[in-house]
């Protein structure tokens, strides 16, 4: 009590003792942390309590602020209106570029004490890094990587069908001939923007590269996006439709993934997190499914990373509550758990992964590979290259060429480049 | 207890009931205020936000740096939202025109004294008890070529049959135009029915001595006599079909492309999912315009007319 120099009033060191006695009571401040986070599926619940009971267990109390749906979009609907009246939570879900506009706001709090004493810049790749700093300060703590590029596929299938799994994009268009011939739906894919968007910014890699695809779809440089190789790239990605079927509009991923698993389809284009699908199943990686870079995508490695961003916060306790959860975040506990849970691969590259599957290894040796190459990509379609209004305009372009009979690729790449420079 | 303040109600009760008097004057007010209160605030203060908003360059949250008019130039040079609202014009002019047709067909039908009318009348009123998540989803099934109709008449052997127009972006919108119209016009049969059963029976025993057939006492007695119904459902109609929404989300999800967006999915999309408050409210200030533009000159000349009728 000691700090307190000016002559005191009963009140004030009545509320002082109360805190004093609070202080030895548990020893440590116990602070409240409030996650707002949408991982509320089966695997992804259980994942979130694991961090959960790891943040309890430093005696901090967790506040659980899950909203499910959407992928996301309702749970930031109720972040945007909670800071708007001034009361977000002291965690969020946010990603990608959306970290940036938080962060030009004021609202994130500094995380480079935390960074600094568990040597973050050590342990993440710089890509990674990069992501999770806003004008060079760590404002949020990655928790997973993802990979958009993958194909998936059923070898019984392929098997019946005659053909090997493709590495082109030609033995892709050669292959499904011939599943289609055999009696299958070569692709299997659903007819929502997103998903459209997923599998054309992995044909657009196939077609033109790391640079290009770098070009268009992270810097929108107008004359790429006008360019023939973009045309090129819009062709191929029409030519994929030929290789789904009738059924595909409005359908979820997931069901596109079981088409695969029944053995109604051969093939899909979708990031890891099919792989949850896979194993709920009871599918074991290489020998009841299959999974690959996507044709032509060898050499990319499209990232998507969940990461917590985290809110100022104004009490002492609490502050330290945020920070010891963003120091567990990235132990390897945590990071072991979550992404076992989730068929992604850890955001730190140095834990041993000889738990993972042989998926999960493969993306992280690509992942360390293409770091090196140059060939990480940020994914557009997943909302890590580019604000969310420009991907909208984006989706909008790729998913009426895709669906509408009558648009030519000339014109679709002439409306990218109005849209591009519609939001300069 | 003094009666001096000055009031300009005539306060003809004895002294001593003057409060419980005045009380029960200012009582209505008083209880209706708090509402009164409450939608002004809630419902035209917001619509004024809404306004306010879309004059700023607001995106992820609301700011309040003005731009003029420049939101409202965006979506004039937006294409989808030309496809929005011409969609807007195909899906509520046919739902209010078959609605209203169908209905009134079903009405008249069911108004010939026939035997179970209570039974079937349930049964066409009963979709409107569902929610339109619940219809959008059954005609999604129904429609995908698949698994619903097309697949059906193929299975029976007509091989060539062709039903897609869930996944052919020109059609898709009138998708939308039948499950509303399942869903609504059993309402619709429901106002007329009520309609129908309020007209005097003497007037259609004149027309019959006058000796009009059947189609003509329809066509020149009992449908004029229903004015007042129509009115109704055409206002009724015509909100469903402008905020339609959870239809759109759960039938054709906008697509395939953005072939079947409506304003309302529009508007949700750019202010909530693509941190575009300011365009957002721009699209929604245009779509109250035109709820404004259809209702006024309607009500107007519909309370006119009843008026002076």
């Amino acid at each position: 009590m000691c700090a307190f120099k000016q002559p005191l009033t009963l009140r004030k060191t009545l509320l002082g003792l109360a805190v004093a006695g609070t202080l030895g009571a548990t020893q440590a401040q116990a602070g409240d942390v409030e996650v707002l986070h949408w991982w509320t599926s089966g695997g992804e619940a259980r994942a979130a309590n694991v961090l959960k009971e790891l943040v309890e267990e430093e005696g901090h109390h967790w506040e659980d602020f899950a909203v499910a749906g959407g992928g996301g979009e309702t749970a930031m609907t109720v972040l945007k209106s909670r800071a708007m009246s001034g009361n977000p939570p002291s965690a969020a879900q946010i990603k990608g570029p959306e970290i940036q506009e938080w962060g030009d706001l004021g609202l994130l709090g500094s995380l480079d004490d935390v960074a600094e004493s568990e040597g973050w810049d050590e342990k993440l790749p710089g890509v990674v890094a990069n992501v999770m700093k806003h004008d060079g300060q760590y404002v949020a703590v990655p928790v997973n990587v993802h990979r958009v590029n993958w194909l998936w596929a059923n070898p019984e299938v392929l098997e019946e069908a005659g053909v090997a799994l493709p590495t082109t994009l030609d033995e892709m268009f050669a292959a499904g001939e011939a599943i289609r011939e055999a009696g299958y739906v070569p692709l299997a894919h659903g007819g929502q923007a997103w998903q459209d968007a997923t599998v054309f910014e992995t044909v657009l890699l196939a077609t033109a590269g790391n640079d290009f695809y770098r070009r268009t779809m992270v810097d929108l440089d107008p004359e790429a996006l006008g360019s023939e190789q973009m045309i090129e790239a819009l062709e191929n990605f029409k030519r994929m439709r030929e290789l789904m079927d009738d059924g595909m509009s409005g359908r979820d991923w997931n069901i596109a993934t079981s088409m695969v698993i029944s053995g109604k389809a051969a093939m899909q284009l979708m990031g890891d997190w099919a792989k949850g699908e896979f194993t709920a199943a009871g599918l074991e990686p290489g020998k009841d499914y299959l999974c690959a870079p996507a044709p032509g995508t060898e050499h990319s490695f499209t990232f998507n990373i969940d990461s917590l961003a985290m809110f100022r916060v104004s009490e002492e306790a609490d502050q330290e509550a945020q920070h010891t959860l963003a120091r567990l975040v990235l132990e390897p506990e945590f990071q072991k758990t979550f992404n076992l849970a989730k068929g992604s691969i850890p955001a730190r590259p140095d834990l041993d992964m000889s738990e993972f599957d042989q998926c999960a290894q493969k993306s992280l040796e690509d992942f360390q590979r293409t770091a090196d190459e140059g060939g990480l990509v940020p994914s557009m379609a997943h909302g890590m290259a580019v604000r969310s209004d420009v991907q909208g305009a984006i989706f909008d372009v790729v998913t009426n060429f895709f669906n509408s009979p009558d648009m030519s690729a000339e014109q679709a790449a002439q409306r990218m480049v109005s849209a591009a420079q519609a939001v300069m | 207890m003094s009666t001096v303040t000055t009031s300009t109600r005539p306060v003809d009760a004895a002294p001593g009931r003057t409060a419980a008097a005045r009380l029960q004057a200012w009582l209505p007010r008083l209880v209706l205020s708090p509402s009164i209160a409450i939608s002004l605030f809630f419902v035209y203060g917001f619509m004024l936000w809404t306004f306010i908003l879309s004059l700023t360059s607001s995106r992820m949250l609301p700011s309040y740096e003005f731009v003029g008019f420049a939101q409202y130039a965006r979506l004039m040079e937006n294409e989808r939202w030309w496809v929005a609202a011409t969609n807007l014009g195909i899906f509520g002019g046919l739902f209010v025109i078959i609605c209203l047709g169908l209905g009134l067909l079903l009405a008249i039908l069911l108004d010939q004294r026939i035997r179970q009318e209570g039974a079937l009348r349930t049964i066409y009123l009963y979709p409107m008890a569902l929610s339109f998540i619940v219809t959008g989803v059954v005609w999604k099934w129904l429609l995908n070529p698949g698994l619903g109709i097309q697949a059906m008449v193929r299975g029976w052997g007509f091989e060539s049959f062709t039903f897609d127009w869930l996944i052919d972006p020109k059609m898709s919108i009138y998708t939308l135009v039948i499950a509303a119209v399942w869903q609504a016009s059993g309402f619709v049969m429901a106002l007329f029915l009520a309609g129908l059963r309020g007209i005097d029976d003497s007037i259609i025993k004149a027309a019959q001595l006058d000796g009009a057939g059947l189609p003509r006492i329809y066509w020149r007695v009992v449908i004029p006599c229903l004015r007042p119904v129509v009115f109704s459902a055409v206002m009724i109609l015509s909100h469903i079909a402008i905020k339609s929404f959870d239809l759109v989300v759960a039938l054709t999800g906008g697509g395939p492309g953005y072939s079947s967006d409506l304003p309302a999915t529009f508007m949700y999309t750019h202010a909530f999912t693509r941190a575009q408050i300011g365009l957002g409210s721009a699209s929604a200030m245009l779509m109250l315009g035109g709820v404004l533009a259809i209702l006024i000159p309607y009500l107007y000349s519909e309370l006119r007319s009843r008026k002076h009728g």
